[in-house]
């Protein structure tokens, strides 16, 4: 029975890096670069629900609100200021370190106005918790809420990709901005929006994942920014479907680690995982392996 | 015996049979020409021959050697060089670096040698400028052996490449398209040089070229490949004088 | 002859260069320890020197995978950290096994020992290397640092007359009988290292790093490197063992992480693993120099870490709360600086203008 409920916990869990290697994912396919904030996006869109509930006394659903425009506004911002004017430097790891940058200055405004210490994050579930197996099992309303958000969002964002122009526009925008241009793509805005969609997504990965997980640090988004990364990779970057797959896959790998082999080595685990994954396949679950003409 | 002898050579990729049964047998000191229209195959042999694929039937031996099968690096150690289509030049390296980095396993110490600047490492890099001096100055480049590779102008480029091929020592030099987007005057004087080459370095040479002047100018034999087949095969004045061949180049 | 002048000059080129970064960081060694001398250099200052060290090998040594070989590698942290444990383990160990050992002897084996297992790893994680490409290198590398981290968190080790004992449990599974002789006490590290570090010996390993490096750029196999990171298809093409050469920039390059991390270690009386010093975190900060420095630029890499360590503490006199936000934010400004087309294009503009205004004045 454990097992079932740790299953439960793991697509949880997963579901929150699924939406943040979303972020990570179609920042990559449409510019081609790590974008090493969008973990700091996630903790940036956590304090702005926790001040705007917490402190400001607001219900929650105006908490999420804020957070997710709050968030959508900062993601276009630090695109066009700190990343638009380097998306044809020489070497593409001059926007890399620029975004670690852009990293460290979230934690530090965020350390500014919040402090070093853990703020306690009141969840904004008020969903009970479900009994299921005849009380064998507990659900918790945060795990629900979690993962019913993060099936809708896959659903509604897979729909804007097929269905809208904006969305077939990311497509053309990630397959090659050159030939986009020449379609009348406007390639700037798409980026933009792909910003902005990536930016939304982590901030209510961070609403979700401090409701269960209810510390609030500056600190909090580093971690989760990392694995989503690895969950990116390892369903190949890039890849919509991939990164869905690969963030549940983390997740639950991560809980299943900590519950049967040992908790402090959990995070060894997921990433001794990926190593081997890409080592058999190089470029994740459902990369595409481009080979180089001769 | 022949210096390359290729026996039905097939690749597939999916269905598609981009080489289909390919032979060729190249005598030693030779100029041969590969000629086709395009997508005909002709970089896919090079890069048959040369082992960036592997075929997937027949034999290729060099010199009496079979190396069917082997790697490129080890292919180019067999003997064969190559310059590519789309020049592949190590374009943050110098002029003569580019040469250099082509001596590699003829002139060598130890990397420890290298680190610790001892007498051997004096001497053979010594050796070695020297080398890629002289190949330099075949290809009137020796004045410009310090300017980067990805700084020459787009003619140059394409002579550093066969310099860089050369500097391996090879029994066999492919030249992909080494006239592409060069003007008349740039490729007569390539014509003019690739000769000098086969001359002073006894080269056997096997080029792939779209120009019928510089094919029909200095290749002795020719091979024409259409959709990855072999058309037909001879001497140049009767491939050229073929009516397949003028049927496939210039349509019906 | 032309051609001899030709030669010379190449050779002497390169020596000259290399020369003068030596001079550099000799004179700014020279002038620190004058200052020093005068008690011009606060203690906090001080205690920086050591660590400024650490970090000039650590980003020389990444240049060589980033900027020479052209591989991104995101876990150099983790090579550091396994120089730093084997290196102060094997010191430890010294400590009660061969008490009468000279500290310098015991230092430079440890610095040996450190370097040859962070260069055994850097041929493991090589394996991958030669697979992998780009960003998913990337993330294998710093998947890598994390395990290392992880794992030395939940290792426990004594030696003892009954030989090795080991448990990645608790320090109570080693089953020993004298607790003295745990050396590696799962999260709180190892305690006790001989403090054989100091600047000297720092400054004397950065110019033994800068050697290896930089003549290893301009031999033989550097240019084999080089060529590998420029045109791999074309560096196969004229008989490169791509392989060998990949793992010899990686393995050389963890070894001199080793050993920055075996001078780390022994410049504190605690060694812990901790997501500050041997995360990921320390991995991209110690890219942030070379990418900063220049890629490939090895000088550049010196300085760029030199001032990116200090310039915390510097700030810390005008502004202690938000030093680190400032930091961000000049690391931000010089990126761009640096970097972007449109800032290049704008000082190419002012040094033309600069330029015509000197020529037209000597024209007068």
């Amino acid at each position: 029975m454990s097992f079932i409920s740790y299953l439960i916990n793991g697509i949880s869990l997963g579901s929150v890096y699924a939406l943040i290697a979303l972020g990570y994912t179609m920042v990559y396919g449409i510019a081609k670069m790590l974008n090493f904030a969008h973990g700091d996006v996630i903790m940036i869109g956590a304090f702005t629900t926790y001040t705007v509930c917490s402190i400001a006394g607001l219900p929650p659903v105006l908490g999420v609100l804020v957070a997710v425009v709050f968030c959508t506004l900062l993601g276009m911002l630090i695109e066009r200021v700190a990343y638009k004017p380097l998306r044809k430097a020489a070497s593409p790891l001059a926007v890399l370190i620029t975004a670690i940058g852009v990293s460290y200055f979230l934690q530090n405004i965020a350390l500014l106005i919040f402090g070093a210490n853990a703020k306690s994050f009141t969840s904004i579930v008020t969903l009970e918790s479900v009994k299921l197996a005849g009380g064998q099992i507990t659900v918790t309303g945060e795990t629900i809420v979690t993962i019913v958000v993060c099936i809708i969002i896959m659903i509604l964002l897979t729909l804007f990709i097929n269905k809208t122009k904006a969305g077939q526009a990311m497509l053309a925008v990630s397959e090659d901005k050159g030939a986009a241009q020449l379609m009348g793509i406007n390639v700037d805005a798409t980026i933009a929006l792909t910003f902005a969609i990536g930016s939304a997504l982590a901030s209510i990965a961070g609403v979700l994942l401090c409701s269960a997980y209810p510390q609030l640090t500056p600190y909090t988004g580093s971690m989760p920014g990392i694995k989503a990364f690895v969950a990116a990779v390892f369903g190949g970057i890039g890849s919509i479907p991939g990164a869905f797959i690969g963030g549940i896959l983390l997740g639950v790998i991560e809980i299943f680690g900590k519950a049967y082999i040992s908790s402090q080595m959990a995070d060894a685990i997921v990433f001794a995982v990926l190593i081997l994954v890409l080592l058999v396949k190089p470029t994740g679950l459902l990369g595409k392996n481009i080979q180089e003409k001769v | 015996m022949a210096l390359l002898e290729a026996k039905n050579l097939s690749i597939y990729f999916g269905g598609l049979r981009a080489v289909d049964d390919f032979s060729i047998s190249i005598e030693k000191g030779c100029l041969y020409g590969l000629i086709g229209p395009n997508g005909a195959g002709k970089t896919t042999v090079f890069n048959l021959l040369t082992g960036v694929y592997k075929p997937n039937e027949g034999i290729i031996s060099l010199d009496g050697k079979n190396i069917t099968g082997l790697k490129t690096t080890e292919i180019n150690q067999a003997g064969i060089a190559r310059t590519f289509q789309n020049i592949r030049l190590f374009k943050k390296l110098s002029v003569l670096d580019n040469v250099k980095v082509g001596l590699h396993n003829h002139h060598k110490y130890s990397t420890l040698a290298g680190i610790l600047r001892l007498p051997s490492y004096r001497k053979v890099e010594k050796e070695m400028d020297e080398k890629a001096m002289e190949l330099l100055k075949v290809f009137d480049l020796d004045s410009q052996a310090q300017t980067l590779a990805s700084n020459l102008p787009y003619g140059k480029q394409r002579k550093l490449e066969i310099a860089r091929a050369l500097a391996t020592n090879p029994k066999l030099l492919l030249l992909d398209e080494p006239a592409a987007g060069m003007n008349p005057n740039e490729t007569q004087e390539l014509m003019d040089t690739i000769r000098f080459v086969r001359e002073k370095f006894d080269m056997t040479i096997l080029l792939i070229e779209h120009d019928m002047k510089l094919v029909s100018g200095i290749c002795e034999e020719l091979t024409v490949l259409n959709f990855g087949r072999i058309l037909c095969q001879g001497k140049t004045i009767d491939v050229l004088n073929n009516p397949e061949v003028i049927k496939a180049y210039l349509g019906e | 002859m032309a051609m001899n002048k030709m030669k010379k000059i190449n050779i002497s080129a390169s020596l000259k260069s290399n020369l003068i970064t030596f001079g550099i960081v000799i004179a700014a060694y020279a002038v620190m320890q004058i200052l020093v001398s005068l008690h011009l250099v606060s203690s906090l200052m001080r205690g920086l020197l050591v660590p400024i060290c650490v970090y000039v090998i650590l980003a020389v040594s990444l240049n060589l995978t980033v900027g020479i070989l052209g591989e991104l590698s995101l876990g150099h942290a983790g090579f550091m950290c396994v120089g730093a444990f084997t290196g102060a383990f094997f010191s430890k160990y010294i400590l009660y096994a061969v008490p009468g050992m000279p500290g310098a002897l015991r230092f430079f084996l440890a610095l040996l020992i450190g370097a040859l297992f962070a260069g055994l790893f850097g041929l493991l994680i090589g394996i991958p290397v030669l697979r992998l490409k780009g960003d998913y290198l990337a993330i294998v590398t710093l998947a890598f640092g994390e395990i290392i981290k992880n794992l030395i968190n939940l290792l426990y080790l004594g030696i003892d007359e009954n030989g090795v004992h080991i448990s990645l449990n608790s320090a109570l599974d080693l089953h020993m009988e004298d607790s003295d002789k745990i050396i590696v006490n799962g999260a709180m590290g190892i305690t006790g290292t001989p403090n054989d570090s100091n600047f000297t010996i720092g400054v004397v390993l950065v110019l033994f790093a800068l050697i290896i490096v930089l003549n290893l750029i301009h031999s033989r196999d550097g240019r084999a490197i080089m060529a590998i990171r420029d045109n791999t298809i074309a560096a196969e093409s004229v008989g490169i063992n791509v392989t060998k050469y990949k793992l010899m920039a990686f393995a050389i390059s963890a070894s001199l992480a080793g050993i920055a991390g075996v001078l780390y270690a022994h410049n504190l009386s605690t060694l812990t693993a901790l997501p500050k010093n041997f995360g990921y975190n320390m991995s991209i900060q110690i890219l942030v120099f070379v990418v900063l420095g220049g890629i490939g630029n090895i000088r550049g890499s010196i300085i760029s870490a030199v001032v990116l360590t200090v310039l915390p503490e510097l700030l810390r006199g005008f502004v202690s709360d938000s030093r680190m936000l400032i930091y961000a934010i000049i690391l931000i400004a010089m990126m761009l600086f640096n970097w972007a087309p449109a800032c290049i294009a704008w000082r190419e503009k002012i040094r033309y203008r600069l330029n015509r205004k000197k020529n037209a004045k000597e024209a007068e």
